[in-house]
């Protein structure tokens, strides 16, 4: 009879099976400027940068227990990065994407520092705030277009139009498959483990060692470098920005609704949830406000009655991980662990 | 000299709406800790609907206010009742994102029902009507009017929580609300009366922004964060404070808008994020709880 000690399981069936179809998947969309149309080509850009935009509301809100309003601020930034560094300085647009990044990070570090100041509830209504003063400070500066905005366009002439879609394509590929990965083994890290640790109970986590501030400071800054990066590719891809449209609200209420619906604080969930955005959008955009009415009302009903969104129920039911966070004890019942 | 104490004078009496707008807004955070996305998206909601009763009828304004507080205020105790309740809790997502979902679907509600036109509520001669205090300054009667309702409702609300049973309760339901649960209150029913009478105050508001200014289904947001930023600046667990939160924030819209018609809004914002580094717990705060 052979005792087996126990072990920490990190990977499930589900998760092993999951990154060879996720390979196939990321192989797929790699090449789909040979084999897809334009127009499912767009849609597909669409569904990933609105896939990271999802991760990074999740990894703040879901994770970091940070809850903001105020994400459409670094989206705007990121945004407007194209009209100083591509419109006005000349350099390449896809560049500008990761240098987006490095921006609204550095913009991230005195708005954090004043609002970490507040917490909970009042942390979310301030980030809201300072949204709005960026949107005000760029309405307010007629160098980069004013209140009207300015057309893109000239930051991507040059660039042959296959080229240019299928560039987009790619980096709206590394944004959305980089920031659901970037989650998920920082989640497997021992960053993962401080986080959630943080998210569960901050007096709780801080006594056994963990720096609260410093966990919280590291998801700020990466959430609005990714907003902003993703803010950086959509206006690429709108290819005109003015300040209503950059630092719209719609931004984090689409960040929202797609991590209640598909499930916060798991990876899965944003995936899920996008989907189910972006069926109900292609459903009943004719609807115009009643379109709106219909996500308001489903995100309500989901926040009262199915608060752990589809994925959670999913995942409950089948024990269905693809991404596993979590580390799992097995061979606990041998004799030798009872005694 | 004398253009510069008026926009002063503009602004302090300002801070009078605002600070209706945001005494709702400090009470719901004050008895139930919890913060209503949609509050000015609920004054707006107020405002039209005094609108869509005055316009056909020809009432006043002012009359109308009758129907309006007190539909508002029972509506507030059901929606408290009937949904904000089942939110409260330990976790701050879900009153979060359910008040936020009531603020667009309201926002597109007021869209589909009324377009996207401004309106606003005529209240005849009385919307021009000034008082002439020597020299070139003189003061509004409606702004005037406007600032003494506001006092009259905080004077309304001290009382209410320093001198009657639901005002001791609604301070124990605050201070500790399983403490007052085994002390026989019901909570639920506090919490219900607590947003009844923060709507009905909301409903004040939107009456009075209507008749002071053009309204659009669109406008709830930037009145919710007005109100939180009064609230802030003022100091949390402090009712006077609102009021003079108000002022602050009416003070530096005003004057920003006089320096540059574009920077009123950014010059409220900045006011609060200067109070936010210097003083965070606002200038009168009384409690510590954020």
């Amino acid at each position: 009879m052979t005792i087996s000690a126990p072990t920490v399981e990190r990977s499930t069936r589900a998760s092993l099976a999951g990154s060879v179809v996720g390979l196939a998947v990321l192989a797929a969309i790699i090449a789909a400027p040979w084999w897809a149309e334009r127009a499912s080509q767009r849609l597909l850009i669409e569904f990933l940068y609105t896939l990271a935009l999802a991760q990074m509301w999740n990894l703040l809100a879901g994770y970091g227990g940070l809850l903001s309003v105020g994400q459409q601020g670094f989206v705007g930034l990121g945004g407007y990065c194209l009209v100083v560094l591509g419109l006005q300085m000349g350099l390449n647009p896809f560049l500008i994407v990761p240098l987006a990044g490095v921006v609204t990070a550095i913009v991230a570090v005195p708005t954090g520092a004043l609002l970490f100041r507040l917490r909970g509830a009042y942390f979310a209504v301030s980030t809201w705030v300072v949204a709005e003063v960026l949107r005000l400070l760029v309405a307010n500066t007629a160098s980069v277009g004013g209140g009207s905005g300015t057309s893109i366009t000239q930051t991507v002439r040059g660039i042959p139009a296959w080229w240019r879609e299928s560039t987009t394509l790619w980096i709206a590929l590394a944004l959305g498959a980089g920031a659901t990965l970037a989650v998920y083994f920082l989640l497997r890290s021992r960053h993962g483990l401080a986080l959630t640790a943080v998210r569960d109970s901050e007096a709780a986590a801080e006594s056994l060692g963990v720096s609260v501030d410093r966990v919280k400071w590291y998801v700020y800054l990466a959430s609005a470098a990714g907003c902003g990066m993703a803010g950086a590719l959509i206006f690429i891809t709108k290819l005109r920005i003015a300040p209503e449209a950059a630092f719209s609200l719609d931004w984090t209420a689409t960040m929202f609704f797609i991590v209640i619906i598909g499930g916060i604080g798991t990876i899965e969930g944003p995936i899920v949830g996008a989907l189910i955005y972006f069926v109900l959008r292609e459903l009943l955009s004719d609807y115009g406000s009643g379109y709106m009415i219909v996500l308001g009302g489903v995100a309500v009903v989901f926040m009262l009655w199915i608060p752990r969104g589809v994925w959670g129920l999913i995942s409950s039911r089948l024990d269905l991980h693809f991404f596993p966070v979590q580390r799992r004890v097995r061979n606990l019942d041998d004799k030798e662990m009872r005694s | 000299m004398t253009e510069w104490i008026d926009t002063l004078v503009q602004g302090v009496l300002l801070g009078g709406l605002y600070s209706l707008f945001a005494t709702g807004l400090a009470l719901s955070f004050g008895v139930m800790r919890m913060i209503n996305i949609a509050h000015g998206d609920f004054a707006i909601l107020a405002a039209f609907a005094a609108i869509a009763i005055v316009e056909p009828l020809g009432l006043n304004p002012f009359v109308v206010l009758l129907v309006i507080v007190p539909l508002m205020g029972l509506f507030g105790y059901l929606l408290q009742r009937g949904v904000l309740n089942r939110t409260l809790g330990k976790d701050i997502l879900p009153p979060l994102l359910v008040t936020f979902g009531f603020s667009i679907i309201i926002q597109n509600l007021l869209l589909v029902t009324f377009s996207a036109d401004t309106r606003s509520l005529n209240v005849g001669e009385l919307g021009t009507a000034s008082i002439a205090l020597g020299g070139d300054l003189a003061v509004g009667v409606l702004p005037l009017i406007i600032m003494g309702v506001a006092v009259a409702v905080l004077a309304g609300l001290q009382w209410l929580f320093s001198a009657t049973p639901l005002g001791r309760a609604f301070r124990a339901a605050s201070d500790d609300a399983e403490a007052a649960q085994l002390m026989g209150i019901d909570n639920r029913h506090i919490y219900g009366l607590a947003m009844g009478i923060a709507m009905a105050i909301v409903a004040i508001a939107g009456v009075f922004l209507a008749i002071r200014a053009n309204i659009t289904p669109a406008d709830g947001p930037a009145r919710l964060l007005y109100a939180f930023e009064a609230v802030i600046i003022g100091g949390l667990g402090s009712l006077w404070g609102t009021l003079a939160g108000g002022m602050i924030l009416g003070v530096a819209q005003s004057v920003g808008l006089k320096a540059d018609p574009g920077w009123g809004i950014l010059a409220g914002h900045l006011a609060f994020l200067a109070v936010l580094a210097v003083r965070p717990n606002g200038l009168f705060a009384r409690t510590r709880d954020r």
